[in-house]
Parts: C-alpha cells; structure tokens; sequence
C-alpha cells in the first residue's frame, strides 16, 4: 500500500505555493447542490404567486434558481486549499476572503463523505476535526476532491508515522514490512437489517415529512379534505367506532415507522465495516448511496459505549458509540461520527466493544447493583411524575373543560411508571475492573459507559436533598470526550467514595476523613 | 464516623462572609424581576377582580421572604473550597450540594471574574476548568484578595505540569 501523493493530481507542496484547487467536476456538483438548498424558498415563491395574481412566480423562481447556479459556480473559483508539512489551510470567499488555518498536529478526526451526486461524478467530501465539540463550522470542510485525492489527503493526513511529521516533503514513505496494514474488527452482515425497524429512526422521519406537508399544505391553501385519498380514508375511519379508528391509525404509523426505519438502517449502514488500522486509527465505512467514512485516532478513543434503546434490547439488539475526544456526540442513529456498530446482535456488540478497547473484562463484568434505597428512588420518582400528570389531567378538566374520561384514564400512566422503574432500578450498576469504569443505567436506552480511569480528569459527587436522606449520591466522572461527563446515579455514598479513590488513586486521599 | 465508613471531609476554606450578601442581593434581583410581569397583570387586567392578584402577590412575598432569609446562609454554610499541590476541591450549593475535585495536572485555565454585585460587595469569583465541558470548578464569594492569591498560587501549580491536560 503506498500513500505517496499522485503527482498529476496534486502537485508537490512548498511553503509559499501549493494551492490547489476541488475538482473540475464540482463545477457539475455546487450548482445542483445550491438549488437543493434554495428548494423551500422557490416551491412557495411558485405556489405563493399562483395562488395570488397571475403565472410571475415563475420568473422569480428562475431568477432565484438562476442565482443560486452562479453562486455555485462561484464557489468553485474562490475555494483553494493547500497542505504544508505543518499546516492544512482552505481560502475562501468572494467579497470576505477567509484563510482558515488548522495546524496539522491538531487533526483529530478525518471524515470522508459522499453522497449521490458526489458519486456520480467520482467526488467526495473532506472534513478535517480539530475536536471542539458540537460546533458549527467546526474545522475544514473541503467539498469536491475527487475521490481517489480525498483518499490521499486523508492517508496524508492521518496515517503517518508520528516520526515522520516533521520533514516537509508532505508525502508520506511507505511504511517498511507492512504485515497487515489493516485488521476488520465488524462489516455488516444482511442479517442485521432485521434491527432496522426497533431502531425508531422512522419516527424521526414520518415527523420531518408531516411538518414539511402540514407547512406546504398551509402555504398553498389546497383543502385536504378534496384530496380523493385524503377525503375516503377519512370518511372510512369516521364510519368505524373510535377504538377500531385508533387501532388502524396506530397501525399505519407503526407500519409506516418500520419502513421508514429500516430504509434509514439500509441508507445509513449499508456497506458497515469497522477496522483498525496499523498506524493506530479506527477506522468506519458506511452508507449505500451516501458513503461515510471516519477515521479516529486510536489515542483519543478514551472508551466506548453500549447503547441498547428499549425497542433494540427487547429483540436482543444493541449498538456501540466511540468515546473519544474531538469526536462529535451523536444525536440518533447515524449523526456525527461515533458509531463503531450499528444496531446489531447483542453478542456481536459486546465482541466489537471488547476488540475495540482492546479488554473485553468491561462490557461483561458483572455490577455492583446500587441497593434498595436507589431502587426506592427510581419509584419514588416514577411516582411523582404520574401524580403530575393525574394533576395535570385534573386540572384540563376542571379549567379547560376537558371531558372526565381524561382524568379517569390519567392513572394509567401509574403501572407504566412503575414498569419503568423496575426496569431502571434494574439497570443500575457500576463496576471497577482494570483500567476502566463502568457504569450501566436508563431504561428507555440503556447505556453501558466503559472509561478509561486515566480518562477521568476529575470528579463531580452531586447530592439532592432526596439523595441525602437516602445516603445515596451521584457520582459524575468528568472527561475530556464524547459527553464529557458520565455519571454514576444513585450510588450509596461511601461506595461512590471508594469507587472514585480505587479508579483515580492518590487524588481524593488528602480529602478524606479521620 | 464509624471506622470502616470512608467519607470525604468538607474543603478547608469558607468563602468571605460577604458572600452572603452577595448571594442576598443577587436573589433579591431575581424576585424583583419576577414582580414584573404581575405588576403588568395587575394594570393589564384593569377592572378585573383583585383577589388572584392578591393570592399570587402574597405567594411570591412568601417565597421570596423565605428564600432570602434562609439561601444566603444555608449557602454560607456548604460553600468552602480548598486548594492543594496536586488538587482543587469544592462544595457548593444548598439545597442540592455538590462537592467537585480536578487534580491540577488537568487543569487548563483558572479564571477570576468581579460581576457588578460582587463588586459592590468587593468580592471575586474564581473558575477553574479542565478540559471537559461539564467540570468547571466555581468558587464565589471569595475576598478580592484571596481571590487574587488563589489564582497566582494555581497558575505556579499548573504551569508547573506538563502534558495537554485531556
């Protein structure tokens, strides 16, 4: 394998030159992409002026649309980036000329995307992290490398030899007697997709299409009710009685759920592959039309974390997120970069979890349960928020003249909550085993954090007034990745003392009592 | 404190007595704030009957009275702090307490800040952050000049370690 920089596609790189520019092919790319971006503002520009006076709307969108392309063409003439043994640096802009400047040293993370139109054209998408977390614009974002300079850039980038930073050829030497340069630790199996549909990805799906329609249909003031299929399955579900009306209901958005969530699963992971790399990176491939590939430096990896969601776990499902520093946290199933397994069998997650860290003691370790007293709390606290929400249904029917039915099936939520705090007293636990702490608790997604203990940078002992009365307390171990703190709830005081004097020692001695 | 039973003692230090006047007048701020809207209800709602605006006014005047007098010295009571050679300790709050530590091989920067009130109160708080988001350590309440020396004694300490501090 050599990772020597092709040439003709990029020329040698000096301190003073060496810009270069996205590919040509962008130029095919930035427009389409552009009028993508501008598609709410022309659909009701259209419908806003039809439903208005006379056919000018389609002009404005022409114009619109016209100036969309210009800038996308644009883009490509004031983008150029360069690459020096110390630095990667990206110009752009027409009026504001930007230089944005990354030191190399601080590259944490290279993220090679690409979607349909990127791969028609044979492009892809680079995103260099610099790990501040959750931030917009966050490092540089270079959109349009062909694909095979994109796989170059990111070799260059990451996978060097740290002896080798310094010199300023900006190639990389092969490295000598490579064995296997590249072991696979997870690829998808076919068989996984069958976890698609208790992901609730759908969910999300269905409420982005029902705003969109609810928004255009308000903007276009098309009546519902005279859309055929609109009009006779409303009048079907009027003609049965009301629980067969919410049964079928509940069933189409369940069916419509499944679906959509395992088309997501499909989009999303199809392709799945998880390897580490010699030079000591992780490295994730995904996506069928879209293809995502991340890469993670094994020496900010500071854990890992199992993430079994009720749905999941009830199918004996679970999936693995990295805990790394510089890595965004991931918000559902596929955003961000921290996804080491999609959800797969639970013995496969545990397998991957184990091979990632490198110790496979943390995912299997039996806990240390959290007693009574934090299982009275879990349904102490169920209780409370039942009782809310019987007060709430009381109140609705005595202010806002709700029927009485509302109250007198407000209860309910009683046994579900309990169901619920059995289920989260169960899951509590924590243990200590080698170099990682390990704590399990939730319910509705149960998660499973394993943490380097010379990850934690300190320690945050939290006690509620409930809490004190119980002798219980929450331990936070802070780090400098993923979510950046993980708690330990509900852990009876001296047990949390002991755990974070056994997982840091010599910090809390000097603070302990006679 | 029975033997087997290892608990942490609280931080050394309690802040300056000022503090609880600091943290009497930052709350007074709040309840203030809060009269606003119901002095709007009150001329908004121009020939309604008085009585809810009666009720809601005596709540808050209760609420406020008892949170005044009793917060600022409950708060007094828990805030302490404590800083050593390898680590910086803190207790804070009163109803929920909360007792953080970071050893200074972690710590990134340390931040003192004078708000107007702290101020008008000559008094200073003091940050400490690591390199995690949810860890910043906050001592209010301190004597300016205890402030001052607090801040001049961590930054010798962290200047003092080496490594990137994640």
């Amino acid at each position: 394998m050599t990772t020597a920089v092709d040439a003709g596609e990029e020329p040698a790189v000096d301190a003073d030159a060496g810009w270069r520019r996205l590919s040509p092919r962008m130029l095919a790319v930035h427009p389409v992409m552009e009028l993508r971006r501008l598609i709410f503002p022309l659909i009701a520009v259209l419908i806003g002026f039809r439903s208005d006076d006379g056919a000018d709307g389609g002009w404005w969108a022409l114009g619109i649309g016209g100036i969309g392309i210009a800038l996308g063409f644009l883009r490509y003439f004031t983008t150029s980036f360069r690459i020096t043994p110390a630095h990667v640096q990206v110009r752009r802009g027409l009026v504001r000329r930007r230089t944005l400047t990354v030191p190399r040293d601080r590259i944490r993370t290279v993220d090679v995307t690409s979607n349909v139109l990127h791969r028609i054209f044979g492009l892809a998408q680079v995103t260099v992290g610099t790990g501040q977390t959750d931030k917009k614009n966050d490092g540089v974002k270079l959109d349009g490398l062909s694909a095979a300079a994109a796989e170059n850039l990111h070799r260059e980038l990451l996978h060097r030899p740290p002896a080798e930073a310094a010199p300023g050829t900006g190639s990389v030497v092969p490295p000598p007697a490579a064995a296997t340069p590249e072991t696979v630790l997870a690829a998808l199996r076919p068989a996984w997709v069958r976890y698609g549909p208790f992901t609730l990805s759908g969910l999300v799906a269905i409420g982005v299409v029902f705003g969109i329609g609810s928004r255009l249909v308000n903007e276009s003031h098309v009546d519902l009710a005279k859309i055929g299929l609109v009009h006779d399955s409303t009048v079907y579900l009027r003609e049965r009685p009301l629980p067969v009306a919410i049964l079928l209901v509940s069933a189409a958005v369940v069916m419509f759920t499944a679906i959509a969530s395992t088309s997501g699963y499909i989009l999303t992971f199809w392709n799945f592959r998880l390897s580490r790399h010699r030079s000591g990176t992780l490295h994730v491939r995904r996506g069928l039309l879209t293809t995502r590939s991340t890469t993670i430096e094994e020496r900010r990896l500071r854990g890992v974390e199992l993430s079994e969601p009720l749905l999941l776990r009830a199918v004996g499902g679970a999936r693995v997120l990295a805990i790394a520093t510089g890595l965004r946290v991931g918000r559902g199933a596929d955003r961000g970069g921290s996804v080491l397994l999609p959800p797969a069998p639970r013995g496969v997650a545990v397998d991957v979890a184990g091979r990632v860290i490198g110790d496979a003691d943390p995912l299997t370790v039996a806990l240390i349960r959290h007693g009574p007293r934090a299982r009275l709390r879990r349904f102490t606290r169920a209780g409370t928020a039942g009782l809310v929400v019987i007060l709430i249904a009381l109140a609705f029917v005595l202010l806002a003249g709700a029927p009485w039915w509302t109250f007198w099936t407000a209860p309910a939520v009683l046994p579900l909550g309990a169901l619920l705090a059995q289920d989260r007293a169960a899951s509590l636990g924590h243990a200590l085993t080698g170099d990682w702490l390990v704590s399990r608790h939730g319910s509705l997604v149960r998660r499973r954090y394993v943490l380097r203990t010379d990850a934690v940078i300190g320690w945050n002992i939290a006690t509620s007034v409930f809490q004190r009365r119980a002798g219980l307390t929450t331990l936070v171990a802070t780090t400098a990745g993923g979510q950046q703190h993980y708690a330990v709830p509900d852990v009876p005081a001296a047990e949390a003392i002991r755990t974070a004097r056994a997982a840091v020692p010599g910090l809390l001695e000097q603070f302990l009592a006679d | 404190m029975t033997v087997d039973v290892v608990r942490l003692r609280p931080p050394m230090h309690r802040v300056s007595p000022r503090a609880r006047w600091y943290w009497t007048a930052k709350a007074a701020v709040l309840w203030t704030v809060l009269l606003v809207p119901q002095v709007i209800w009150w001329f908004a709602d121009g020939d309604g009957a008085r009585l809810p605006h009666l009720i809601v006014g005596a709540g808050w005047l209760v609420l406020a009275a008892v949170h005044l007098a009793v917060m600022p010295q409950w708060r007094y009571r828990v805030h302490r702090w404590e800083a050593t050679d390898t680590a910086v300790y803190t207790q804070t709050g009163w109803l929920s307490q909360e007792r953080r530590i970071a050893p200074i091989s972690r710590v990134q920067t340390v931040d003192s800040e004078r708000g107007p009130i702290e101020q008008l109160f000559k008094l200073a708080n003091v940050t400490v952050t690591t390199a995690s988001a949810a860890g910043p350590l906050k001592i209010q309440g301190l004597a300016v000049a205890d402030a001052d020396q607090l801040v001049a004694d961590l930054t010798t300490r962290v200047g003092q370690t080496v490594g990137d501090a994640t």
